[in-house]
């Protein structure tokens, strides 16, 4: 971005009034930080279906929203090759407040001051790219519990997957393969991090694969591939594969699918 | 009035003889004490239930009248100093034992039973009366401090804040609507902010619920609907203050916010003989519970009705399909017309 181009600015906050008195605002900073908004959400998803069609600078993100907050919207943003600078904002929110400041992320109160605004957009553009690190541990530390989505980032766009559609998340090699029932996807993301945040939603059958746990229909016994002999596959609902299940997780998983 | 105590503006107060939990623990005490004397006298059970139903012979009647004599006087006695108050009791009572065992004894003509009698309804008398006058000091602290709590939960940031912030959109584009939303805001903090020991009209705490909703309104616009069933709700009937407005808001907070599309929440009141019945229906979102602040709430409620109006109030809450329900049950009392402001602006 050139210095006398105008900082394009991208707007998600479920309360209209709310967006509408942040375009005031900035429309007031325009002698001093020339800005356009490019575009504005009224909630997370909408915001990631439109974010990446166009070109943003800087996200300014309410925290408090239905469906997706704005933490797991940034988390989402994040993933994005060519994702903006976030500002959040927030009325109160004494938990996500507490984990910001731990975790070095800025964010504004509303109602927001011109002065302080400038200031966070100043500071955002020079922190670059939103990154994923710091918003998982503050994320962890607010309290927030697991994602409502897994997101991938494909061709310029990010697509959206509720947890509910996922069957089973295998790790391969530098990936982790994401199974709904019509498709598959690549994630980068650690198998093992998946397995902690969404425990309660999967169950780890093999060292290498988690499975929904509402999606585990039965199991078949197998002849093993590795020389351990006969062993036991789930057979799951929303996909055709028979993933063998391990000596060791046969104890945990067995009991699934019967009731 | 009508004698609803009021522990922490006047310390030294009778019971309302009017309520049934006051009622139900004069019957038990007066019963139990009755069957501890029958239990001395006898030697068997047999003996027992006969000196049971020969002390009843003079209980009966004395409990009876004295009940009715206080809940039609109580107004009255509620004006006299306490100590006075509750001497005319104690004295009335032991003339009406003594009088009752007279009538009896007069077949058998024995002085020292009457005396007996009326010692003993003089002594139980004294013991009542003290052991309401300590509930009474017990429960002073405790209304104090619900309604610190209710201060409390009432002042929730968030919902102030998001308010400021929507005003301030307003002020240049429509700067009428922006003065009525602050006229709302300072309204519904007034009332937040005042002494909330004293019972208000449903008609004030409806109006204070009504701009309540017009500020949330303002920022959720379409998301937030409303319907008001309270054609026939009875506007003079007394019930403690903040008690509509907390649930509404808990209801907004954790019924209509977290959806995308529209929410609809309902206020039903209604009338039945002597009971005021209040039922509030929100949309009920499982994955949301965890915002903080509904129990508590419903627990600071719940104990201000224990506090007013003791076993005879109940609140009920739950989830109902997809809907989350409370329902409030409160005596009906009306206000003196004059008394109070919301009943003159209700007239």
């Amino acid at each position: 971005m050139s210095a006398s181009a105008p900082l394009r600015i991208f707007l998600v906050d479920d309360e209209q009034p709310a967006r509408e008195r942040m375009k005031e605002v900035l429309g007031d900073l325009g002698h001093e930080l020339p800005n356009v908004v490019v575009g504005e959400a009224a909630n997370g998803e909408s915001g990631l279906m439109l974010l990446p069609t166009l070109p943003v600078d800087v996200a300014l993100v309410d925290i408090n929203m239905p469906q997706m907050n704005g933490i797991e919207f940034a988390r989402h943003l994040a993933n994005f090759e060519r994702a903006p600078a976030v500002v959040f904002v927030t009325a109160h929110d004494q938990y996500a407040i507490e984990a910001f400041e731990v975790n070095a992320i800025d964010y504004l109160l509303k109602p927001v001051r011109a002065a302080r605004l400038s200031a966070a957009l100043a500071k955002a553009l020079a922190g670059g790219a939103i990154k994923c690190e710091p918003l998982e541990r503050a994320a962890a530390a607010a309290g927030q519990g697991p994602r409502r989505f897994l997101s991938v980032s494909e061709r310029g766009r990010i697509h959206l997957l509720p947890v509910a559609d996922i069957v089973y998340l295998k790790a391969e090699l530098k990936y982790v393969t994401m199974r709904t029932a019509e498709r598959e996807f690549l994630l980068e993301e650690s198998l093992a991090s998946l397995e902690q945040e969404f425990g309660a939603t999967f169950v780890r059958v093999h060292r290498s694969c988690l499975v929904a746990r509402g999606r585990v229909r039965g199991f078949e016994r197998v002849v093993d591939g590795d020389g351990e002999g006969a062993g036991w596959a789930v057979v799951l609902d929303g996909a055709a594969d028979k993933l063998p299940v391990s000596r060791r997780q046969w104890s945990v998983v067995k009991g699934l699918g019967s009731g | 009035m009508n004698g609803t105590p009021k522990p922490s503006e006047i310390p030294d107060a009778l019971p309302d003889f009017r309520n049934l939990g006051v009622i139900a623990r004069i019957l038990v005490a007066v019963l139990v004490a009755a069957l501890l004397a029958a239990s001395i006298r006898a030697q068997s059970f047999a003996q027992l239930a006969d000196e049971f139903l020969d002390l009843g012979l003079i209980v009966g009647p004395v409990l009876i009248a004295s009940l009715v004599l206080l809940s039609t006087a109580g107004p009255w006695l509620a004006k006299l100093p306490y100590w006075i108050a509750i001497t005319v009791i104690a004295v009335g009572v032991m003339w009406l034992t003594a009088g009752v065992q007279w009538l009896r004894a007069s077949v058998e003509s024995e002085s020292l039973g009457i005396i007996r009698a009326g010692g003993f309804a003089l002594l139980l008398t004294a013991l009542l009366a003290g052991y309401f006058h300590l509930r009474n000091r017990a429960f002073s602290p405790a209304l104090a401090e619900a309604r610190l709590q209710a201060l409390q939960a009432r002042i929730r940031p968030h919902f102030l804040y998001n308010t400021l912030n929507a005003v301030l959109s307003l002020i240049r584009k429509d700067p009428k609507r922006a003065e009525v939303a602050l006229e709302d805001l300072a309204e519904l903090y007034r009332m937040v902010m005042a002494d909330a020991k004293n019972l208000t009209t449903l008609a004030q705490e409806l109006d204070l619920t009504r701009q309540y909703l017009n500020l949330e309104q303002l920022r959720l616009g379409a998301r937030l609907v409303v319907q008001w069933k309270t054609e026939d709700a009875p506007r003079d009937a007394l019930v403690p203050p903040l008690l509509l407005q907390p649930l509404v808001e808990n209801a907004v907070y954790h019924g209509v916010e977290p959806g995308t599309g529209p929410g609809t929440i309902e206020i039903a009141i209604r009338r039945e003989r002597d009971r005021v019945h209040l039922r509030l229906t929100n949309p009920y979102h499982p994955e949301y519970q965890h915002r903080q602040g509904n129990r508590m709430a419903l627990a600071n409620i719940r104990e201000r009705l224990a506090l007013h109006f003791d076993v005879e109030a109940k609140l009920e809450s739950g989830v109902q399909g997809e809907n989350y329900e409370i329902a409030i049950v409160i005596p009906y009392r009306r206000a003196s017309p004059g008394s109070l402001p919301g009943v003159r602006a209700a007239a």
